[in-house]
């Protein structure tokens, strides 16, 4: 996988270097073993040579020529990580905030998103803050990664200098959901990037998401409906939102559009309209345990997992 | 010692009395040494189960055949079982006491009945571990590495699961000072320190960092229980603790506990080399100081796990280069093992197979570990698929392979039979490659971002994690053979007292298997450990 960070050329010249090096050795021991295991097989070299019992001289050569090498290999890594605690004091500051099991992202100006936004050549500092357990900021494509230590004041930098969209993962086994606390870094150019920092959001979207997130995982949603488009018993919330789907009413077909309506009668009714496809009678209504506020918080959630009604 | 009483002689051990109760209340080391080689191997099957589940549960992503919450369970106890309840003790419970004590020509170890609780403290801690299955909310859902503030806050049942650990860590304290004093005290006549075959040696290095680690990791964990039960404010920084504090005092045991694991099948491999290609070791007293020196330098090289906790940066880079450090003394093995090849006269048997295979694996685990070794790139490797693929190639292809091996080279000696040689070679070639399928992914895994402990993966994962899931399944099946044909030898035919003919006094001294006090007479010893010369001679008029 190519890196699009500027210490990407760093950390993958060590690995050529550490790999490269562990390659050759590898080769070298597997074949002299299998070499020396026919060469001296007891058929063809009945009698074993017992007057040979060690080497000085053998010895410190191999003592010594991998002591360099593991010296010169501890350099190449030294060298591709040095940069990484030298943080340059124009880097834009961004607070990473970690939560079982989901990111928020906010910037100098306040402003919150849950993916990461940076703009392209200019270096970033990430403050690691996590409200619970430790968690992990892990950027593969950037070869950066750092713990998110509860308490501590952890950081990491990197100029982003690729285009494009990359994963973000946590590395740090925090729970339940651990492999589903993912996000993306955006890299977009300078201007675009100044813009978006400028656009007012009103109240954070984003509270209301993780909210909705809680109404889902305390109420049980999650055990019949996924959020990252498996399909389990029933619909995934992933890029459902404002997809039009066939539903079965009194037995008879039509099309339906996922809205806030459609989405608040299944909390309610959940047998009224069952998209095609899919058993009436499982779900329970939902009424008197998920308030109207909550499913409001609900559709922000669906929301935030995509579709193509925004 | 002194003499042994006459009528012990020639009563082989296993028939010495019979029934249950006398092998629950035996001191004979051989029969403790069963003990644990059926209470571990019970329990190895248990996690290597539990490895092939979670195996099949990452064939594709999303959810396959469990939950996200009971996978997290089960990765934690496979982890738990295999380090605490299998890797640790394996080697020195089970062939550190049933061969130990032969090697150096004595009748028993120093302890015996301290041996025996050290067996009763390892039953009672892996029951309390898998009790966690059967009451309280859920088992522990922390890994085996018990993080805090993690392990602090789940509601799972951990206080029961560190309290297994506590309790095992009693068990290997004991037996590592059973062993040092054994080879201090008990050594033959004539069997000077640099007469001393090398598994003892290698068991001698790992018995002090078992008693001087050990007790850091206990109090460790009682720290947990306190934090969890009281409330104290060590490593919860909710309360005022440090997160990073516990890391600290875990690695401290934990990454000696490697070459706990790692150095007794060191010891296996020396022993077995010489004996298949009949000659002496190469460079005997070299592996004797590199044994010293990894347990030495493996003390100061914790901080490599941590090199993301947010450790300052000369912090890092001092681990750095201690880590390489101890990387020489494990190649300098690798060199004199090759080298003890070279003009000898090889003849391909299991125990060298399994031998031969743990160079090949140990190196490729050994090679990877200076990947996660250096800093840059460790900082993109560090809690992925790499470092599980490392460890396992270190723990599993080391460590598991030297143990298989060793019973297929003591096997003949503990019970008197040979087993069927053709099946056992293809035993080993089977679970070989499944092995390299199953770990190999891996690495690649690691290297293309896939963290560790991910219930379930992003698409561009998917085809390492085919591919390593269908490797779990020729695994099993390579072990399946070479179990069902290690449970055959039992009924095949009797073993001569030393049928690969080696010269150390385990196999030229006793017979097979071995009366109750081991040797008829104290042997004197008056050769070094490993001298072929004129040995069909040796053989013939020592036996």
């Amino acid at each position: 996988m190519s890196g699009a960070s500027n210490f990407a050329e760093g950390v993958d010249l060590a690995f050529y270097v550490i790999i490269g090096i562990s390659v050759f050795f590898l080769v070298g021991i597997t074949a002299v073993m299998i070499y020396f295991v026919f060469k001296y097989n007891k058929k063809r070299h009945p009698k074993a040579d017992t007057s040979i019992t060690g080497s000085v001289k053998l010895e410190i050569i191999w003592t010594v020529i991998p002591t360099i090498l593991v010296l010169v290999m501890f350099y190449f890594g030294w060298a591709g990580f040095a940069p990484m605690r030298d943080v340059p004091e124009d880097a834009i500051p961004v607070k990473a905030i970690a939560r079982m099991w989901s990111w928020t992202f906010e910037y100098e100006n306040g402003k919150k998103s849950d993916k990461l936004i940076v703009p392209k050549d200019r270096p970033v500092k990430i403050n690691l803050v996590s409200v619970d357990v430790i968690h992990n900021l892990y950027i593969p494509a950037f070869r950066v990664k750092e713990d998110v230590v509860p308490g501590r004041n952890n950081y990491m930098w990197f100029t982003a200098n690729q285009y494009g969209s990359f994963d973000l993962m946590c590395a740090e086994y925090c729970g339940l959901r651990h492999s589903y606390m993912l996000t993306t870094v955006e890299v977009v150019n300078n201007e675009e990037w100044a813009e978006w920092m400028l656009t007012p959001e009103g109240e954070s979207d984003l509270d209301r998401v993780a909210a909705g997130f809680n109404v889902i995982k305390t109420n049980g949603c999650v055990a019949c409906h996924s959020s990252d488009g498996t399909k389990l018993v029933a619909n995934s919330f992933k890029g459902i939102w404002g997809l039009d789907r066939k539903v079965v009413v009194d037995g008879k077909e039509q099309t339906i559009k996922i809205d806030a309506a459609y989405i608040r009668q299944s909390v309610y009714d959940p047998n009224s309209q069952v998209v095609l496809g899919y058993n009436s009678g499982i779900m329970p209504s939902y009424i008197g345990m998920i308030s109207d506020t909550e499913v409001e918080q609900l559709i922000e959630y669906i929301k935030s997992l995509g579709g193509d009604a925004q | 010692m002194t003499a042994i009483p006459h009528q012990k002689l020639y009563v082989d051990f296993f028939h010495e009395k019979r029934g249950l109760a006398s092998w629950l209340v035996t001191h004979d080391h051989k029969r403790i040494a069963l003990l644990y080689f059926y209470a571990i191997s019970g329990f190895f099957v248990v996690a290597f189960c539990l490895g092939l589940l979670m195996r099949l549960e990452l064939i594709a992503p999303g959810e396959t055949i469990m939950s996200a919450q009971v996978y997290n369970e089960v990765f934690t106890l496979h982890g738990v079982i295999m380090i605490f309840l299998f890797i640790i003790p394996a080697v020195p419970a089970i062939f550190g006491n049933f061969v130990l004590p032969m090697l150096i020509g004595a009748p028993d170890v120093a302890f015996p009945r301290l041996n025996l609780v050290s067996w009763y403290l390892y039953v009672i801690g892996g029951l309390l571990a898998l009790s966690t299955l059967l009451y309280g909310d859920r088992p522990a859902d922390t890994g085996w590495t018990f993080y805090a503030p993690y392990s602090v806050k789940t509601g799972t049942n951990v206080t029961v699961a560190v309290l297994a650990a506590f309790i095992l860590g009693f068990s290997s304290i004991l037996t590592g000072l059973n062993f040092i004093v054994t080879i201090h005290q008990m050594r033959a006549p004539g069997m000077t320190w640099m007469k001393m075959p090398l598994f003892p040696w290698a068991l001698y290095a790992t018995s002090w960092i078992q008693v001087l680690a050990t007790p850091v990791v206990g109090i460790t964990l009682l720290m947990i229980v306190a934090e969890r039960t009281l409330g104290i404010g060590l490593f919860d920084p909710s309360i005022g603790g440090d997160p990073v504090l516990y890391q600290h005092l875990f690695w401290i045991y934990s990454h000696p506990a490697v070459y706990i694991m790692a150095l007794p099948a060191m010891g296996i491999v020396s022993e077995t080399i010489p004996v298949f290609v009949k000659k002496s070791i190469f460079g005997y007293k070299v592996i004797v100081y590199s044994s010293l020196a990894i347990a030495f330098i493996g003390y100061f090289v914790w901080g490599h796990h941590m090199y993301t906790s947010g450790m300052s940066g000369p912090a890092r880079i001092i681990f750095s280069i201690l880590t390489f450090l101890v990387a020489i003394p494990s190649a300098i093995k690798v060199f004199n093992w090759i080298s003890t090849l070279y003009k000898g006269s090889i003849d391909i048997k299991p125990p060298l197979l399994y031998a031969l295979a743990f160079i090949f694996l140990f190196t490729i685990g050994g090679l990877t570990g200076l990947v996660v070794g250096a800093l840059a790139t460790d900082i993109h490797v560090h809690d992925t698929y790499f470092v599980v693929g490392h460890f396992h190639y270190v723990m599993f292809g080391g460590t598991g392979f030297a143990f298989i091996g060793a019973i297929h080279f003591w096997y003949p000696k503990i019970w008197g039979r040979m087993y069927n040689l053709k099946w056992a070679n293809i035993g080993f070639t089977v679970l070989f490659i499944g092995f390299n399928l199953v770990y190999f992914p891996m690495l690649v895994l690691g290297m293309m971002g896939m963290p560790r402990r991910y219930y379930d993966y992003l698409p561009e994962f998917t085809i390492p994690n085919l591919v390593s899931t269908v490797g779990s399944w020729v695994m099993a099946i390579g072990l399946i053979i070479v179990i069902v044909n290690l449970i055959n030898g039992r009924k095949g035919p009797k073993a001569s007292t030393n049928p690969w003919k080696s010269v150390t006094l385990d196999w030229t001294h006793t017979q097979s298997p071995p009366s109750l006090y081991n040797f008829e007479e104290t042997p004197v010893v008056t050769r070094g450990p490993y001298d072929y010369r004129d040995y069909e001679e040796y053989i013939k008029n020592e036996s």
